[in-house]
């Protein structure tokens, strides 16, 4: 049984049906709920889709992405609060460009141990961002956040800054998945399912670790300084461990093993979130069990099983046809 | 002909365990040879000591006349040494086809390339197909590594090796654990790869057919020694080694 790539006009369908969903949302939509919602499941997929390149395709378990998201949020926030709206779009350009140069340096630090030390790690620096954001209130607002960030001009209104949002999002997932599919991707997965035999092709694991470590919390900053503009606001949960796990949880949901995966794994848990939420006060507990379920049930992800089915439905028709 | 490796005096200890006790051998350029010995002999530690895994404590290890020793395995790769492992070192979850493909990509410098799908660059593909048809994996190029038979891992883990170009290749074990057809075709095509690739040729081996069938020269180890080293008519007529190895085989 060979496996064959599906044809490529599957995945021009799949990208088309994808943004054409989305970019009907705003049309179909009955109340701007509906508006936030979406912008929700978008941001957090991409910033899912960007900690999976270092999890589920480098083998690089990072506790703590929240440190570049919230990073990305505050950048935007701070610099419309003591700059003005215009910054606004500077503001996440520069916010980048922060996140670039953080994650480069401790990047060099954090890459250092492997396994579970680098687990750690990445959680004491993304808690020692939060402690230092919710306890410099004169600048960060503490606990209370900053309110009242607005994008400057059209993309005040919420419709066309939910255009914004989709064409970034859209763009940046179409980056990550081309890395994905290069030669640079391939060294990332090899990076993961046989470090001793890469360093024996004469190439250098912790400098491979590195690159994707700044790509994936480039994106993460930027799913970040994305979120303060749809509401409006950012808050110091943005750097909290919860957030890191939060992309944990969608990647294992949707399945790591597929781009897509933890996109869907962000759409799944937002949907089911909103409903549960809505339905009873006890919905983390909810949440919990119907989590807890649905990894018993489907342990290479929603995506990856769906995939195994696909395969064994080829493996059967092919064994037919013999 | 000139030695492209020369080992001088090489001590490795664990403790007071000495795993390899004073061995100086060389290996001359474009030789076909064997290692063999009782399991624990120290065969393996001293691969792993020529392409820098381990450490020697003392002695010097000369690759085409230059010290390796202290060398990370990265530097010692690229001065020309390749080594498939006596358990098949694969990458369990890409195609065979993309096992040889990243070491392809490895060699012409290609795999900081991001945007362009792997499938894109011609000639990391042309040269990985040339060498799965080589091995005679061509027609399970599009199998996951890690379903393939044994045998089959094993002679990736070679062609894997062979796309870096050494001149120096290193084998551990190549036959073990397969059928004895399997053995029979294995044996055959490593002597048509050293000759078809150019190269040098040091393999560690349990099967005698093998040993005694291709190489032009044994050496043997023993409790980290070298017991002995010649022709393979030399060493089956060696009164020592035949104590001390062959007798019990």
């Amino acid at each position: 049984m060979t496996m064959k790539p599906g044809p490529k006009y599957s995945a021009a369908v799949l990208w088309t049906l994808m943004i054409l969903g989305f970019a009907l949302v705003p049309v179909l939509m009955s109340s701007s709920y509906q508006l936030n919602l979406a912008s929700h499941v978008l941001v957090w997929g991409l910033f899912a889709v960007a900690f999976n390149m270092l999890w589920g395709v480098t083998g690089m378990l990072s506790f703590g992405q929240a440190l570049y998201y919230g990073l990305g949020a505050y950048f935007v926030g701070l610099m419309v609060e003591y700059l003005g709206s215009a910054w606004y779009l500077p503001a996440i350009g520069i916010g980048m460009l922060a996140v670039a140069a953080t994650s480069f340096l401790l990047g060099l630090l954090v890459i250092r141990v492997g396994g579970v030390y680098f687990t750690m790690l990445t959680l004491a620096f993304g808690q020692l961002a939060w402690q230092i954001t919710f306890k410099w209130y004169d600048f960060t607002g503490g606990d209370d956040g900053i309110q009242g960030i607005t994008a400057p001009g059209f993309l005040q209104n919420p419709i066309a800054y939910y255009y914004f949002l989709l064409v970034l999002v859209m763009l940046s997932m179409w980056i990550l998945k081309r890395m994905a599919y290069s030669p640079f991707g391939l060294m990332l997965r090899c990076v993961r399912q046989n470090p001793e035999r890469v360093r024996f092709l004469g190439r250098r694991v912790r400098r491979n670790q590195l690159r994707v470590y700044i790509v994936s919390s480039l994106f993460a900053g930027l799913a970040g300084s994305l979120m303060a503009g749809i509401d409006n606001s950012i808050h110091t949960d943005m750097f909290f461990w919860t957030t890191s796990g939060e992309v944990i949880l969608m990647s294992v949901l949707g399945g790591l093993n597929q781009f897509f995966g933890p996109f869907v794994g962000a759409v799944a848990i937002i949907i089911i979130e909103d409903i549960v939420g809505a339905w009873t006060e006890y919905w983390s507990l909810i949440i919990g069990s119907l989590i807890m379920g649905m990894v018993i049930l489907f342990p290479k992800g929603l995506v990856g099983e769906l995939h195994h089915l696909k395969l064994r439905m080829m493996q059967l028709k092919a064994r037919r046809s013999e | 002909m000139k030695a492209i490796l020369e080992l001088e005096s090489v001590h490795k200890s664990f403790g007071g365990l000495h795993v390899t006790q004073n061995v100086s051998f060389s290996v001359m350029s474009g030789e076909i040879s064997a290692i063999i010995g009782p399991n624990g002999a120290g065969k393996t530690t001293l691969f792993n000591q020529i392409t820098g895994h381990l450490q020697p404590n003392s002695g010097r290890i000369l690759l085409k006349g230059r010290d390796v020793v202290g060398q990370s395995p990265q530097k010692i790769v690229a001065q020309g040494i390749g080594r498939a492992f006596q358990i098949a070192s694969l990458f369990p979850d890409e195609t065979v086809l993309d096992n040889v493909k990243v070491a392809c990509l490895s060699k012409l410098d290609q795999t900081r390339r991001f945007w362009r799908p792997v499938q894109a660059f011609r000639q990391a593909t042309d040269r990985a197909y040339s060498i799965l048809e080589d091995l005679g994996l061509e027609k399970q190029a599009d199998r996951l590594a890690f379903e393939l038979a044994h045998g089959d891992q094993k002679l990736l883990d070679i062609g894997i090796a062979l796309v870096l170009e050494p001149q120096l290749l290193l084998l551990d074990e190549p036959t073990a654990g397969m059928s004895p057809e399997e053995r029979q075709r294995t044996r055959e095509l490593i002597k048509k790869l050293w000759k078809a690739y150019d190269l040098t040729l040091v393999f560690i081996e349990h099967d005698m057919d093998m040993v005694f069938g291709i190489a032009e020269k044994v050496r043997v180890l023993q409790l980290g020694a070298l017991l002995a080293e010649g022709t393979p008519d030399e060493i089956r007529n060696n009164k020592e080694v035949v104590t001390a190895y062959l007798g019990e085989a």
